[in-house]
């Protein structure tokens, strides 16, 4: 399988499916899910390399389904789900991150973890330097090196 | 086709290539040196962009299995629970690297002598001193002089911050009472030599867009260069030839268009690590050196060490440092030297991590199991994310002759050139170490109030430090290079990396890879009327 393998209409809806069962909605917390439109376009759109294990890993999922994910019921959609990440492999491990990765870097999301909506550089950031009086009783333990002959 | 000849020709521009480059540029011989990688663009650093996490799993993947640039060449591993990682760039790993900057302790020269294991090295710490202190001046170290339990150094800039996380390990190391201390860094603290000082962008393994984080691209090179040092880029080294009189007569490469070539030169020195370097030794195959060259004692690619690291982490309360500033800034050396009522030999270094950012949580937490899918996914990340300390043990690896690099009999690069095959496993004693440093691991994250622990044993993708494959020693019969980096066989060769270790340490090894390149430098330009004899 090519990296430049594009998804389906059908592993882009089971896509949809699993990542909404990773990260839901939450109006407690004033975040999207996962499967929000936006988020689900950054996935598609920066999928590259990571393409053809995806698309695996979709292929394991409509397996172990047998149709549609978002047409099973909740109790057998979370038994597909579960054996999914339980025997999915590397191909599974890749697909959550995808999910995690496009999700932990959406502007609501960051806003609601209380994050700057930006790259590191070149504004970095600024630490405290703290207490070293911390470093008086190790100093006062002292020691010695180990000698050599 | 056949370029002019080279006085001295350096095979790598990495930690070891840049230091012996720069140091011999003042013999005013003609030195050039190659590389398979080119020059990289700080403008392309991952911390530049907003999906900065995200390409730590592909193109700036600590793995050139996974990241697959062009530079790249493929390392068969499955053989070995430790994964090789590396960088090929002009600067090498230095490039890619956590710029931790510990140096191996004196007692680490002369382990058969203190312990009755492994081989005494040909040298000792004092031999090395010098060229410690002039690579901590070139790097630029930060650190605070007086650690009782290392090595003494004189940092040119102020250690890093405590940080959030910082007092947190300290506390908890007090209530222990067990030693800690900030580690020597080549974060640059204050601006220096050109490089900016670090502003905590916090994603500094895959490299530094600032600059604050020393890597020879930054700091060798340039001095190199204007000293009349000459670097061809993207040219990859296929083999090393040698004459009728057994001296290497120079390399055969392919430059940046694949075209083949041959440099003729006077002197061969490699700087490719503990993996590159047998590598090219064992494809350096010919009538009088059948085995691969400077190989009649057997050794080369044998005794590989790579530092089992034995992570343990977990969550405290309070907010720690997270993705907001270097990832480590702490050592502990209390559990270093040998005390056999731990039940093993040797010992091992602590580097303590000061947490992770969002991508990465979610995602190390959810294969883990202790970040659930569904509903409770959002509580659980929110507990975790911004609250996680790290403590790894950094397990001194003894020489095995049977965890090796040999030729793999069908993978190649891209050149098609045989590609490494590592062998490798996790001894009886770095075990019981690794276990003895989770159990201490686990006292510090509970003094520290951490829950929700988890372990990582071995790191998987923890082989940064490639050790002991081409060893030097007095006995041509037990090592490959003598006590000053020539090879034993070939009276012209050299090597600089870290390949000649005889053994690790229980720490990270880039400042004695690099101290050992200027040593072997100047040990060469103290010969240079007598170096083949």
């Amino acid at each position: 399988m090519s990296d430049s393998k594009q998804l389906t209409a059908a592993q882009r809806a089971d896509l949809r499916t699993v990542a909404a069962m990773i990260v839901p909605e939450s109006a407690e917390y004033k975040v999207p899910g996962a499967d929000d439109p936006a988020i689900q376009a950054d996935m598609l759109a920066t999928l590259g390399r990571d393409t053809a294990l995806v698309a695996q890993a979709l292929d394991h999922l409509a397996d172990l389904a047998g149709k549609p994910l978002a047409e099973l019921d909740e109790a057998r959609r979370d038994a597909v789900a579960q054996e999914f990440r339980k025997l999915g492999g590397v191909a599974a491990a890749t697909l959550v991150r995808v999910v995690l990765q496009c999700y932990y870097r959406d502007d609501r999301v960051l806003r609601s973890l209380g994050l700057e909506l930006r790259a590191p550089f070149p504004k970095g950031h600024v630490l405290p330097d703290g207490d070293w009086s911390l470093l008086d009783p190790v100093k006062a333990r002292g020691g010695t090196l180990r000698r050599a002959t | 086709m056949k370029n002019d000849p080279v006085d001295v020709l350096i095979i790598g521009a990495g930690a070891s290539g840049a230091a012996i480059a720069w140091s011999l540029a003042d013999t005013k011989m003609h030195i050039l040196c190659l590389d398979q990688g080119g020059w990289m663009n700080p403008a392309e650093y991952p911390s530049t962009g907003r999906d900065w996490e995200a390409k730590f799993y592909g193109e700036w993947s600590s793995s050139p299995n996974v990241r697959k640039r062009p530079e790249d060449y493929p390392i068969n591993d499955d053989n070995s629970p430790i994964k090789v990682v590396n960088f090929n760039a002009v600067g090498g790993s230095t490039v890619m690297y956590t710029a931790h900057w510990p140096r191996l302790h004196p007692s680490d020269f002369k382990v058969k002598t203190l312990d009755g294991v492994a081989d005494d090295w040909p040298i000792d710490y004092d031999a090395l001193t010098p060229f410690f202190e002039e690579n901590d001046r070139m790097m630029g170290v930060s650190g605070l002089s007086g650690d009782p339990l290392s090595p003494l150094s004189h940092p040119p800039m102020p250690q890093q911050p405590l940080g959030l996380s910082g007092p947190l390990i300290g506390k908890a190391m007090n209530k222990l009472g067990w030693h800690w201390w900030p580690s020597d860094t080549t974060v640059a603290t204050t601006d220096y030599e050109g490089r900016a000082r670090c502003i905590n962008l916090g994603h500094c393994t895959p490299a530094c867009a600032q600059g604050a984080k020393a890597s020879t691209d930054i700091t060798y090179w340039p001095h190199a260069i204007r000293a009349g040092v000459e670097l061809k880029t993207h040219c990859r080294v296929r083999e090393i030839l040698t004459n009728e009189h057994g001296m290497a007569s120079g390399v055969v490469y392919y430059d940046k268009d694949g075209v083949e070539q041959f440099q003729p030169a006077e002197v061969v020195i490699i700087a490719c690590n503990g993996v590159g370097t047998p590598r090219l030794l064992l494809n350096s195959v010919s009538g009088k050196f059948p085995n691969g060259l400077a190989n009649s004692s057997g050794l080369v690619g044998k005794n590989l060490m790579f530092h089992p690291y034995a992570q343990i982490y977990g969550y405290v309360k309070e907010p720690t440092d997270s993705n907001r500033a270097p990832p480590t800034c702490l050592w502990s050396k209390e559990f270093y030297d040998t005390d056999l009522s731990r039940g093993f030999v040797r010992g091992y270094g602590i580097q303590f991590g000061r947490g992770a950012g969002p991508v990465f949580e979610a995602v190390a937490s959810e294969q883990k199991g202790i970040l659930p899918w569904g509903k409770d996914h959002h509580r659980v990340f929110r507990k975790l994310n911004g609250h996680r300390l790290a403590v790894s043990a950094i397990c001194e690896d003894l020489p095995e002759e049977h965890n090796r690099v040999t030729l793999d009999p069908v993978l190649k690069d891209s050149h098609g050139i045989p590609a490494p095959k590592i062998d490798y496993t996790i001894s009886a004693n770095s075990r019981k170490m690794m276990d003895h440093g989770l159990a201490r691991g686990r006292e510090i994250l509970e003094a520290a109030g951490a829950t929700d622990i988890c372990i990582n044993d071995p790191i998987p993708w923890g082989g940064w430090h490639l050790l002991g494959t081409a060893r030097m020693g007095t006995d041509p019969a037990r090592s490959v290079v003598n006590e000053w980096g020539r090879a034993h066989d070939v009276k012209n060769l050299f090597i600089v990396d870290g390949s000649i270790f005889v053994t690790s340490g229980g720490v990270n090894p880039t400042s004695t890879i690099q101290a050992l390149a200027l040593y072997i430098a100047d040990q060469m330009k103290q010969r240079l009327a007598n170096l083949f004899d």
